[in-house]
């Protein structure tokens, strides 16, 4: 391993809205697709917070179908190689949506989203649904966990039994805001999903546990706009980095976010920042799994 | 040419909903009191100032998210912006002093059809910002503004021709019966107003925005019974376009 992969977290980014962000990336992370077209939820969604912002898009998207009869062929062109994001409100959901992309050779590896917190869960556990995705198709599944579990590392050892090829930690964590006069929520649906720096933390904890817990890869996302937050993750377990809401405020962010950490990493002594995967456990003494 | 060649041919600056835009770090070069607004001049550096009604985000000093500012005016090497100091981002950006630099990313959205026959600026509040800009690019038309108070009107001297009324009088009490092709921005009831006297008007909408280029899904707006992307499909809506 000697490049970090530097994705995007899903729902962070529209290649075909920004193409040329999509293609500063290693691997662009669709926005996720339910088996149905989605509108998402009302407006306002989203809202600034004092270390971060919350959303509640809700999922909007095409649906599987005008997904992969409009939107992959135009993935395609970009050069990219595209992840698919997979959502439902069932197992049988997730397991429709892997199906019909599993002959789909733009498809490099599919994204369980597993944690949306905007939407009503599923009522399956996460090992379920990786189970169901497993059972239709052999792309890499990558497990998309919440944070907001007590021990994400008992779910990382269930999804990984169950099938998963990898892990993306995190997603967003269920936070609120209410507006500063009418003290009412500020946004339409109430709670939202939580992104942003004070999100950095939250994600290095439960990557540290998982990357114990189980041999997988992770995917480490939550709170990195900077080389140095790129390589807290990658110390805590990580092996790729996706980018979220630093997206929002800075399109160039991957190209300037991979030149941070390479210089950050040779900054410490480190002959590359693959060098840096794992550290934190070695300093802390624990053993690698 | 597809966006992604279009992408590549416009070298360092950045294809975003099809159009071309850029992101620089550029310096304040004046802050000027307008009765309750500032107006930050900042240099140009290479960002083309677009069509009027087109917006650029501008990193708000200690924020997480930068803050959509429809461009004011357009000096030569300048642009200028008309901020309301409103909540924690507009505070920010009302708060810097010539000599820092703040990034800015532009120009985003589609800005305002300017072949128009008979146009009429209609603005509520600061909702002036992109007048002058835009009354300049079509030679000085007519201009209707309102205010909520003496102390805001003071932003009509950046329209001297404009005829202004500030609360309880309203806009749209001036606006003729026949009004030709009306450009409005304001409040959302003030939109509203003008949409119902004058539903083929160009009407320039606000929302929550935390990206400005169709990335975050956050500031949808329901046109025709779907969500749709202000920054991508907006911020400039025709009346009858069924907003909300």
């Amino acid at each position: 391993m000697q490049r970090i992969p530097i994705l995007n977290a899903s729902g962070c980014l529209d290649a075909l809205t920004a193409p040329g962000v999509a293609q500063q990336l290693d691997t662009f992370v669709t926005k996720t697709v339910t088996p149905l077209p989605r509108e998402g939820n009302p407006p306002p969604r989203i809202a600034e917070t004092e270390a971060g912002m919350l959303n509640s898009i809700g999922l909007q998207n095409p649906g599987i179908e005008a997904f992969v009869a409009d939107h992959l062929p135009r993935l395609e062109e970009l050069g990219v190689p595209v992840w698919v994001s997979v959502g439902g409100f069932s197992a049988q959901d997730y397991a429709d949506v892997c199906a019909r992309i599993d002959g789909c050779d733009t498809v490099a590896a599919v994204e369980l989203n597993l944690s949306c917190p905007n939407v009503e869960e599923a009522p399956e556990t996460a090992a379920e649904l990786v189970a169901a995705a497993r059972g239709v198709t052999g792309k890499p599944l990558y497990a998309k966990l919440s944070p907001a579990s007590w021990d994400p590392a008992e779910t990382a050892r269930a999804v990984a039994a169950a099938g998963a090829d990898g892990l993306s930690l995190v997603n967003t964590i269920r936070g609120l805001s209410l507006d500063p006069g009418t003290l009412r929520p500020t946004l339409a649906r109430g709670p939202g999903g939580y992104s942003g720096p004070a999100l950095g933390p939250i994600a290095a904890a439960c990557i540290y546990a998982c990357a114990t817990a189980v041999e997988l890869p992770v995917v480490g996302m939550g709170g990195v706009a900077s080389g140095r937050d790129a390589l807290t993750l990658l110390a805590a377990g990580a092996s790729a980095i996706a980018l979220g809401t630093i997206l929002f405020s800075d399109p160039r962010a991957p190209g300037r976010i991979r030149r941070e950490l390479a210089s950050e990493a040779a900054a410490l002594g480190y002959e590359s920042p693959a060098a840096i995967f794992g550290q934190a456990r070695q300093v802390a003494g624990r053993a690698e799994p | 040419m597809t966006q992604a060649r279009a992408e590549r041919a416009a070298g360092s600056g950045l294809v975003l909903a099809g159009r071309p835009a850029a992101r620089e770090h550029l310096r304040v070069v004046g802050v000027e009191q307008i009765g309750a607004y500032t107006l930050l001049r900042l240099e140009r550096g290479e960002l083309e100032p677009g069509v009027p009604g087109q917006f650029f985000m501008l990193e708000a000093p200690g924020r997480v998210l930068p803050r959509p500012m429809s461009l004011c005016q357009a000096p030569p090497g300048e642009l200028a912006f008309l901020i309301d100091p409103i909540g924690p981002g507009t505070r920010a950006l009302c708060a810097l002093e010539p000599g820092a630099a703040i990034h800015v990313l532009g120009p985003l959205g589609n800005g305002f059809d300017l072949g128009v026959e008979r146009p009429l600026l209609v603005a509520g509040g600061i909702g002036v910002a992109p007048m002058p800009y835009l009354s300049e690019t079509l030679g000085g038309p007519p201009a209707l503004l309102g205010f909520r108070s003496d102390r805001h009107a003071e932003a009509a001297r950046l329209l001297p021709s404009a005829e202004v009324v500030v609360e309880p009088r309203l806009v749209t009490e001036l606006l003729p019966e026949d009004p030709g092709g009306v450009l409005a921005c304001g409040p959302t009831p003030m939109l509203e107003a003008v949409a119902a006297l004058a539903p083929q008007a160009q009407l320039a909408w606000e929302a929550p925005m935390a990206c400005g280029y169709g990335a975050c899904y956050g500031c949808v707006v329901e046109i025709d019974g779907r969500y749709r992307r202000l920054c991508v499909d907006g911020p400039i809506l025709s009346g009858c376009a069924g907003k909300d």
